[in-house]
């Protein structure tokens, strides 16, 4: 199987994911990259976000936040302290988040609480995207 | 000597204990094959972390990361002590809390300031005792943690490193060696040490492309590399207590069976006397009747 990737999603709780994938769209710290295979060895910092593979032509979705991803010729691994596939995403909860954090945004004086929150909202935020995109692809 | 009726109520609640011992150490069990298989699930991370790690780190030398820079002027030194919630599980916290004293009682001989970070109950309980000061304390946690609550000790670890309030960390927790063999453990998570990238510098020795950059890389990745321990610090001292608990429960069941075992031996042998008795009784009345 040359022509296939091995994707594996881990964090540290469990392993969201391995299998054999055709192409791997990943949030690179510096914007999204691509991954077909025999990609030269790279290693990336993620951002929060979605990361997309494609098999059997079905595009599926997962949310990943702070993560790490090492490219191999044949294989991709992504180290995320959370990740969830689209259709494990709790849209209730991510929502309410996404209001948490809006509010906080809106009070926040302190530095550090302001990043904290701007975090929160942009891995809600991210978590919706996902939920979305992944029911247009009909895959959750 | 003991009446009857008193044996018997010992009996009776000697063998309640004993019920409950049975059922904490079937809990503890539950719970300890749970524990594990979190062990299990979080290797592949900390396996693939550590390679990571090592192909990057094995060309970077201290000054790359603020992190990785020791300090010669020490002044405070933190230590996180991770602990379980409850007892009842044999010596397991007490060796924890003594050996972080010790070691707090001889950094302070060093003229040192010590600052204790808690997870746990009972390590909070005996350090706040003892009279060392508490920075940090998370209470009633090991029931249900994650990778957040590390990431927040982890995080306010970093912090104080970064900003001069500490000038060290040293981490201990129980370490899981197997079921009847659980060691406190003393490990400096920060900064990070020599010896600790040494152990991964193993890696593959492939020629990566880096993203953003090998420096870039390092200051996400070796703030995570302090969570990791703690997180692994956390699952073991988890592991740890339910082995415990199992062992010393098992012993507490044992010792209720030789405790029911010899009062009822005790039991039979009054009932016995006073049947004696009773017996000596009648056919001395009888002889005396007979004249």
């Amino acid at each position: 199987m040359s022509n296939k990737l091995l994707l594996e999603i881990v964090t540290p709780d469990h392993k969201v994911l391995s299998q054999d994938v055709d192409y791997v769209g990943a949030p690179g710290a510096l914007g999204e990259f691509g991954v077909l295979p025999s990609h030269i060895p790279f290693l990336s910092a993620l951002g929060i976000g979605n990361l997309y593979y494609k098999d059997d032509g079905h595009t599926h979705y997962v949310f990943v936040s702070g993560g790490f991803a090492e490219v191999t010729p044949d294989k991709v691994i992504v180290l995320a302290e959370a990740a969830e596939k689209a259709a494990d995403i709790d849209i209730e909860r991510a929502r309410h988040a996404q209001e948490r954090a809006q509010q906080r945004l809106a009070r926040a004086q302190e530095k550090v609480d302001y990043a904290r929150a701007q975090a929160a909202l942009r891995r809600s935020i991210a978590r919706l995207n996902c939920r979305n995109s992944g029911e247009k692809a009909g895959t959750c | 000597m003991a009446s009857l009726r008193d044996v018997q109520t010992k009996i009776g609640a000697v063998k309640k204990t004993k019920q409950i011992t049975k059922a904490m150490n079937m809990v503890a069990s539950a719970k300890l094959r749970n524990a594990q298989s979190r062990i299990e699930r979080f290797k592949p991370y900390a396996k693939k972390f550590d390679e990571m790690l090592g192909d990057l780190a094995s060309g970077a030398d201290e000054s790359v990361h603020p992190l990785l820079a020791k300090r010669e002027q020490k002044k405070t030194i933190g230590i996180v002590v991770v602990t379980s919630d409850r007892g009842l599980c044999g010596s397991f916290n007490a060796n924890i809390i003594k050996e972080s004293l010790k070691l707090a009682r001889a950094k302070k001989a060093e003229g040192l300031d010590v600052k204790f970070f808690c997870v746990g109950k009972r390590g909070r309980d005996a350090i706040v005792k003892s009279g060392f000061e508490v920075v940090v304390q998370y209470r009633d946690v090991m029931a249900h943690f994650d990778f957040s609550l590390a990431s927040k000790l982890g995080n306010e670890l970093i912090n104080g490193f970064l900003d001069g309030t500490l000038d060290e960390v040293v981490l201990c927790y129980g370490e899981f060696v197997n079921m009847i063999k659980q060691l406190p453990v003393m490990q400096e998570i920060l900064p990070i040490s020599r010896e600790a990238k040494a152990e991964v510098v193993a890696g593959s020795g492939k020629d990566y492309i880096y993203e953003p950059s090998v420096e870039g890389l390092l200051a996400e990745l070796l703030p995570r590399y302090v969570k990791v321990q703690v997180y692994r610090g956390m699952l073991d001292t988890s592991a740890s207590e339910h082995a415990a608990r199992m062992t010393s429960m098992e012993n507490a069941t044992h010792s209720c069976n030789d405790l029911i075992n010899s009062l009822t031996l005790l039991y039979n042998k009054t009932r016995q006397a006073a049947i004696t008795t009773d017996l000596m009784d009648i056919v001395s009345g009888a002889e005396a009747l007979k004249g």
